[in-house]
């Protein structure tokens, strides 16, 4: 594996623009570990938007059509979910599963909820165009002070092209992990948002694990507010194009977000995140880590990270990586870490990304201690994600996840 | 009696130059139970002799054979041979994110038995193993490899030697990078596993310090792809009183 990494730290005076890319496609059939992730830093070529100045609507026609050239669609197959950016989306209730949990309120809102539009607004169309459509929201609301944990199941999204809107609120002083455990048919535009109250901690995990022909695209819209902790886990398994992008403010003073991702990509599987995490507030703690698999003709990611360290955001401490391990030829990895900060009084600041073939070094060590190919391959491969998947913090899903990892993992086997 | 042969062995590597011969025809036999130090200089063909015998896909082999009881192991894979019994304790132990040493030695340890070490003797084992390398219990739900110090990975590989149990094991340059201590622990475990198995070693150096604690039985000087010597013991005093001078002077191959 290759390392890129750049790191800003405290002392940098005015606004500084560190912009580190990294674009990889592996179409070589060589069998020796290679260096294939190439990176490239630009200074001042392009005109600088900062991340937060992005037009934002709630009105789907507010924004133009689509082409695909825009920053937020260029590396998206838009051609794929065009009924989720151009079409009508039914935007009814839809069937779940959950628990009844102590402190946990789980019920159908009106559009005219006063928390709707709190914790974001969308910076582009499919994200307008569920907004636009959505009846009623999910609302998931958290109390009390003892940890809670609950799942909610939702299986039942149908081939029709849907929108759906889920708010979910951990009040002051709670303590929850929710689970949306995504999975079955889906063609799908939905908007999360999510609000942790003052000195709250929230674990928020997506699981996408859709039929293998599902076109789901969701933004996490996150505000977190005062000495309050937000952990925040993307898991992308299954579905034909999937995308999840998280948008995490850290509004409050202290205010803590820790964002995860886990992704495996098939054959012909599209997997994308775009990672947005604002300091806003002084004070506030970042870790951003994302892992990837990719294997077979076609599989594809796309992780795009932007960390912004606004001006008030005075001694944030932030961290963002990537990493992308490739399984096979015919797949292609985009990594692209960016970090903006707008104040020269930070604890630190950094970026990493690293996209990287096999390494044929480790299997030969494996192997030469008797452990037969694809049993070392698996070991590897699951060793790489299982840190992500360690994160959570929850033990059945922990597990839930390993081994559906190891399913994939069988896949490749074959 | 077990017996690792090795016959007109002729190696070459792939680099970015080119393939280059490295290896020019080597014999050696290693019965069970005998411990043969491969000394020479650097460049003469140590460490790609290692690779070779273990199946490195670097390494091709040109010509020349290499049997265990007879069997082909050149026909072998790499997880085939270690399962007939071959072990190369690396140079330079590679680092496995994510993998535990635990998790890696049952693992090992399964693939080469055939079926799951039973759960308490094994954990005994480890336990017991790792002591007498003088290795923190932690180092068991350490990532393999990952962040150890030059010394501790070369503990590790002794430590997988010992509880892996391979009939010939290859030391690839394992003194190399060691302060006194670790030499003398490491080698007490080399000495140990040759007690406890009967194991037959290839015990490859640059130096002959290592051979104060390990005692070989028999000495061969590669130079230049080749055995340019072979003898007993006595060998390697020589060789610590005057070096590899000898072999390479008046030779037009300069390493």
């Amino acid at each position: 594996m290759t390392d890129t990494a750049g790191t800003n730290t405290a002392g940098t005076k005015g606004l500084a623009t560190a912009d580190g890319e990294t674009a990889v496609e592996v179409t070589g059939t060589g069998t020796r570990p290679a260096i294939i992730a190439d990176a490239t830093s630009r200074h001042g070529v392009a005109p600088v938007q900062t991340r937060n100045e992005r037009f934002t609507s709630t009105d789907v026609h507010d924004f133009p059509a689509v082409t695909g050239r825009e920053a937020a669609w260029k590396l998206t197959p838009v051609d794929r979910i065009s009924a989720l950016l151009d079409g009508l989306l039914d935007g009814t209730r839809y069937e779940f599963e959950a628990p009844e949990v102590e402190d946990v309120d789980i019920s159908w809102v009106t559009r005219s909820d006063p928390r709707i539009g709190l914790a974001g607004i969308p910076e582009e169309r499919a994200s307008a165009n569920a907004w636009t459509m959505f009846e009623g929201a999910l609302a998931v609301t958290v109390g009390g002070e003892e940890h809670r944990e609950v799942t909610i199941s939702r299986s039942g999204f149908g081939r029709e092209p849907r929108a759906a809107h889920t708010l979910i609120e951990a009040k002051p002083f709670s303590d929850a992990l929710v689970v949306l455990d995504n999975s079955g048919p889906a063609l799908l535009s939905e908007n999360v948002e999510i609000l942790v109250g003052d000195s709250a901690r929230l674990t928020v995990v997506t699981v996408q694990d859709f039929d293998d022909d599902a076109r789901y695209v969701a933004t996490h819209f996150a505000r977190v507010g005062r000495d309050a902790s937000l952990r925040h886990v993307v898991v992308s398994l299954g579905g034909e194009v999937v995308r999840v992008n998280p948008a995490v403010t850290l509004a409050g003073t202290g205010a803590e977000g820790e964002l995860y991702g886990v992704y495996f990509a098939d054959s012909h599987q599209h997997l994308e995140q775009q990672v947005f995490l604002f300091h806003k507030a002084a004070n506030t703690r970042g870790r951003v880590n994302y892992k990837g698999a990719l294997q077979g003709d076609g599989a594809r990611t796309v992780w795009i990270g932007d960390v912004l360290i606004g001006p008030e955001a005075v001694g944030t401490d932030s961290y963002e990586q990537n990493r992308n391990l490739v399984l096979t030829d015919g797949t292609r990895a985009d990594s692209v870490p960016n970090l903006e900060i707008e104040n020269g009084d930070i604890q630190g600041a950094g970026h990493a990304s690293a996209t990287g073939r096999f390494d044929d070094e480790q299997l030969f060590y494996l192997r030469a201690r008797g452990i037969p190919e694809q049993e070392a391959r698996r070991l590897v491969v699951r060793g790489f994600l299982e840190e992500i998947v360690q994160k959570i913090g929850y033990k059945p899903l922990e597990e839930r996840l390993s081994a559906a990892i190891e399913i994939e993992l069988e896949e490749s086997a074959r | 009696m077990s017996t690792l042969q090795i016959s007109g062995l002729q190696v070459s590597v792939e680099t970015d130059q080119g393939s280059k011969q490295i290896l020019r025809g080597v014999d050696l036999t290693v019965n069970e139970g005998e411990i043969h130090a491969i000394m020479g200089p650097n460049g003469s063909g140590k460490s790609t002799l290692a690779y070779a015998i273990a199946g490195h896909p670097k390494y091709s082999v040109d010509g020349g054979s290499i049997t265990l009881d007879g069997e082909d192991v050149l026909e072998m894979s790499v997880d085939e041979r270690a399962r007939a019994g071959l072990f190369l304790a690396m140079q330079y132990p590679v680092e496995i994110p994510g993998v535990t040493n635990s998790n890696f030695l049952r693992t090992a340890k399964t693939a080469l038995d055939g079926e799951a070490p039973a759960i308490r003797g094994w954990v005994k084992d480890v336990r017991d193993a790792m002591g007498r390398l003088r290795m923190d219990s932690s180092f068991a739900e350490r990532n393999v490899n990952e962040g150890f110090s030059g010394g501790e990975k070369k503990r590790n590989e002794i430590l997988q030697l010992e509880l892996l149990k391979p009939r010939f094991a290859v030391l690839d340059e394992t003194d190399s990078g060691l302060d006194v201590d670790a030499l003398r622990i490491v080698s007490e475990g080399v000495n140990r596993a040759k007690e406890n198995t009967g194991l037959g070693i290839l015990l490859i150096t640059h130096y002959t310090r290592i051979l104060r604690y390990i005692k070989p039985d028999f000495v061969h000087v590669f130079v230049n792809g080749r055995v340019a010597e072979e003898g007993g013991p006595e060998l390697a005093e020589r060789l610590e009183d005057e070096g590899y001078d000898r072999y390479l002077s008046g030779s037009a191959v300069t390493l």
